[in-house]
């Protein structure tokens, strides 16, 4: 008889990566579908595109490299649909594909592969995206003839008589980005992430919370602010990434302040109407600091 | 209130909690090892040829931090040995071969117990060390200097680690023992209060400490959330009492002493009949196992015997433990024998054996969360594997008691219980030759 000899623990949770990127994917399905009502059915081609890509170029990267092939954590799959859903549904494909190539070539894989970015893929993707191909990401196709300005626009001309009512805010019939608009589907995925216990609710809530009394100090409509733009999907599945936030407590309140402060500072003042991909990507930054500076204090540890 | 401590919701698998334990007949020979506890190996007195019976002393303790070891048989000294150990250590042993008859040793009487210094005398004369799995001597845990130091004595049954019952069965089968050892801890080592701590998941035996303790003044009893590792002695300190173990301190430091419920079972007993430490009720448990029981049996009984006597295996098993799955020492064969501090046994079938691989850390930050102690075992890998030892040092890796919640819900699992041993060893290695360099230079 052999026997096995090892370190304690024996036993395991049962929970991997490849569960909890599962749980996420999961979590966007309902957006996703509100995205193929809202948008038509080009959504669920865009954003099946920007997954299979994803998946693709990093299967790509490691063969190329005789690496051991990750695809089968998700985490691929979950850059894709997040990419996507920063998209707006006109994007050309080809643009998406480039997206793809940037979010997971040179921003994950060439720093290391998943655990090791410091930056948000599907934020900085997006962000390139905005950069290189501003027509077409600021290209508000709406198929009921309500294409045109965003809610986020539409605040910063000043012109507030013609905000859509909230109700459809929160449904999301409004020009914007594939996932952002529905913000009761986002929702639903956030109650789902949160049973789930793949996220705490520090981040998404400081933030939203942040915007909310920044925007209602300055006097620029805070309700229409909070479900406007890229804020929930930002805030709840792109500031919650694991690799690219801090992962104590405190850590992700300050994440979230940080998010909330930056993305009205830009809404408010910048020349974008909207903030939340570079909110994030410039807390991102921060996240290595704000890990020391909010490390954990050992349990009856004494000062050395 | 306290915030509570972070832990995780293990499985409870408390198979064998409503089997009361079988007294096994005695094997033909028992392997009794000289180290069953902290601190320098017992010296035998016995030996080969010599005739012994249940409760003989057969090795007497080898310093003040040490304890005796008994006869668990009736019969002759077959030869002193040695036996490789499951943490890769020779250590010697006395083996014992039975009679059958497990005749008790005529020598056997109640300890006279008048002062203090009897008292501990009878504690260390049974035989006593930590019998929830650490095997500390009891007596020495119990010479405090100054009483007034001691504001609670907690009774840990816990027994927060998934499978075992044998605590339970403690509990409930030998609580007369227990009430015996709490009013002499109590009469003696003036304890103003004297906690009865026991996991909800154990409402049995709270039911019976709330009776027994009713009409007993300074007793209470504690149920706490079933999470592990709820009976990990700083963990239960802080939820009984508040109180904080400082670094590189004692519970005593902290106010508390904490004993686990067998052991104060065995001091009720020995103090009640003279009969010291001789068997172990122990949990057979596992996948691999065909009847999982409680069974009483004879210490150095080797695990062999004691699978036998629960119908075999049903599988092969590809990893046996003493002790639970969370904190239990994986044995190198079935040769090794019940100690004084085994609660538990456990095969597990070849399937059961085996860990998911690790992959990449994602930073989900669950480590940090699941630590009791609020470490960061993430870092500490990542320290570790970079050989930076002062970061190991800040992290206070040194504090980590090993209860595994970090690698239990890695979800990349990553074996970071396992690396944070390996830290600590490195990091007490540094620290000792820093102290040996200080000495040094402060001579020149």
């Amino acid at each position: 008889m052999k026997l096995a000899v090892a370190a304690s623990p024996h036993i395991h949770s049962g929970s991997s990566t490849s569960s909890i990127m599962r749980d996420v994917v999961i979590a966007l399905m309902p957006t996703l579908a509100a995205s193929v009502w809202i948008f038509g059915w080009r959504s669920l081609l865009v954003t099946a595109v920007c997954a299979g890509s994803c998946v693709f170029f990093e299967w790509g990267y490691e063969k190329l490299n005789k690496i051991p092939v990750t695809v089968g954590d998700l985490s691929a799959v979950v850059t894709g649909v997040l990419l996507a859903f920063n998209l707006p549904v006109a994007i050309p494909l080809w643009q998406a594909v480039f997206g793809c190539l940037v979010a997971i070539v040179a921003v994950k894989m060439l720093f290391g592969g998943i655990g090791k970015n410091f930056a948000n893929p599907a934020i900085t993707a997006r962000i390139v995206l905005l950069l290189a191909f501003s027509t077409s990401m600021t290209h508000w196709v709406f198929p009921d003839a309500l294409s045109g300005a965003t809610p986020l626009a539409i605040i910063k001309s000043g012109d507030l008589a013609s905000l859509p009512p909230l109700g459809s805010m929160l449904l999301g019939r409004h020009a914007g980005c594939i996932g952002e608009t529905c913000i009761a589907a986002l929702l639903l995925g956030f109650a789902y992430l949160l049973i789930r216990k793949v996220i705490s609710w520090h981040t998404p809530v400081v933030y939203i919370a942040t915007v909310f009394l920044f925007t209602l100090a300055l006097g620029k409509e805070p309700v229409y602010q909070i479900l406007s733009g890229s804020l929930v999907l930002g805030a709840v599945y792109m500031a919650t990434d694991y690799s690219t936030t801090p992962s104590t407590n405190w850590g992700r309140v300050i994440f979230g302040f940080g998010c909330g402060i930056l993305t009205v500072l830009i809404r408010v003042y910048g020349s974008y109407s909207e903030g939340v991909s570079f909110a994030i990507l410039f807390m991102n930054i921060l996240t290595p600091y704000i890990s020391r500076w909010t490390a954990s204090r050992p349990f009856g540890g004494v000062k050395a | 209130m306290n915030r509570k401590l972070h832990g995780v919701r293990v499985p409870h698998r408390k198979n064998t909690a409503e089997l009361a334990a079988v007294r096994l007949s005695p094997p033909e020979t028992v392997t009794i090892p000289m180290s069953m506890h902290i601190g320098a190996p017992a010296k035998p007195v016995v030996q080969a040829g010599d005739e012994v019976r249940v409760g003989q002393l057969i090795a007497e303790a080898g310093g003040f931090v040490s304890s005796p070891i008994y006869a668990s048989v009736s019969g002759k000294v077959k030869k002193l040995g040695e036996l490789l150990g499951s943490n890769g250590r020779s250590m010697p042993t006395v083996i014992l071969e039975s009679d059958g008859l497990m005749t008790p040793f005529e020598g056997i009487r109640p300890p006279k117990l008048e002062t203090l210094q009897d008292f501990l005398a009878a504690v260390r004369d049974s035989g006593a060390v930590g019998l929830g799995g650490a095997g500390f001597p009891t007596a020495v845990k119990l010479s405090v200097k100054d009483l007034s130091q001691i504001r609670a004595v907690i009774i840990n049954g816990a027994e927060c680690e998934p499978y075992i019952t044998s605590d339970t069965r403690t509990m409930l089968d030998r609580s007369d023992d227990m009430m015996e050892g709490a009013r002499l801890v109590q009469k003696f080592l003036q304890v103003r209060r004297l906690i009865f701590a026991i996991e909800n998941n154990k409402p049995k035996c709270i039911e019976r400490f709330r009776a027994l303790t009713a009409k007993e003044t300074g007793m209470e009893v504690r149920a706490l959330a079933s999470q592990y590792p709820q009976g990990a002695e700083k963990v239960l300190i802080y939820h009984t009492t508040g109180g904080v173990v400082p670094e590189g301190k004692l519970p005593i430091d902290a106010g508390a002493i904490v004993l686990n419920c067998t052991t104060l079972a065995l001091i009720g007993q020995y103090c009640r009949t003279g009969m010291p430490l001789v068997e172990k009720c122990v949990t057979v448990d596992g996948s691999a196992v065909k009847e999982p029981k409680n069974v009483i049996v004879p210490i150095g009984m080797r695990m062999q015997d004691v699978f036998d006597a629960c119908g075999g295996f049903a599988s092969e098993p590809g990893k046996v433990l003493y002790g639970g799955p969370m904190m239990g020492i994986a044995v190198p064969d079935l040769e090794q024998p019940i100690l004084k501090s085994t609660n538990a046994i456990l095969a597990f079938s070849q399937k059961d054996s085996v860990l998911p691989e690790p992959t990449a850390c994602i930073k989900c930050g669950r480590c940090i969360a699941h630590c009791p102690l609020r470490l960061m075992p993430a870092d500490v890998e990542a320290a570790y594997t970079l050989g930076k030892v002062e970061a190991l040092e800040a992290l206070k890796v040194n504090l980590c008691m090993e209860c595994g919640c970090c690698s239990y819900g890695c979800p990349a699992h990553r074996p970071l219980v396992q690396t944070n041993k390996l830290a600590k060893a490195q990091l007490a290695a540094w620290q000792k030759l820093r102290r040996e360099q200080a000495e040094k230079e402060a001579v020149q």
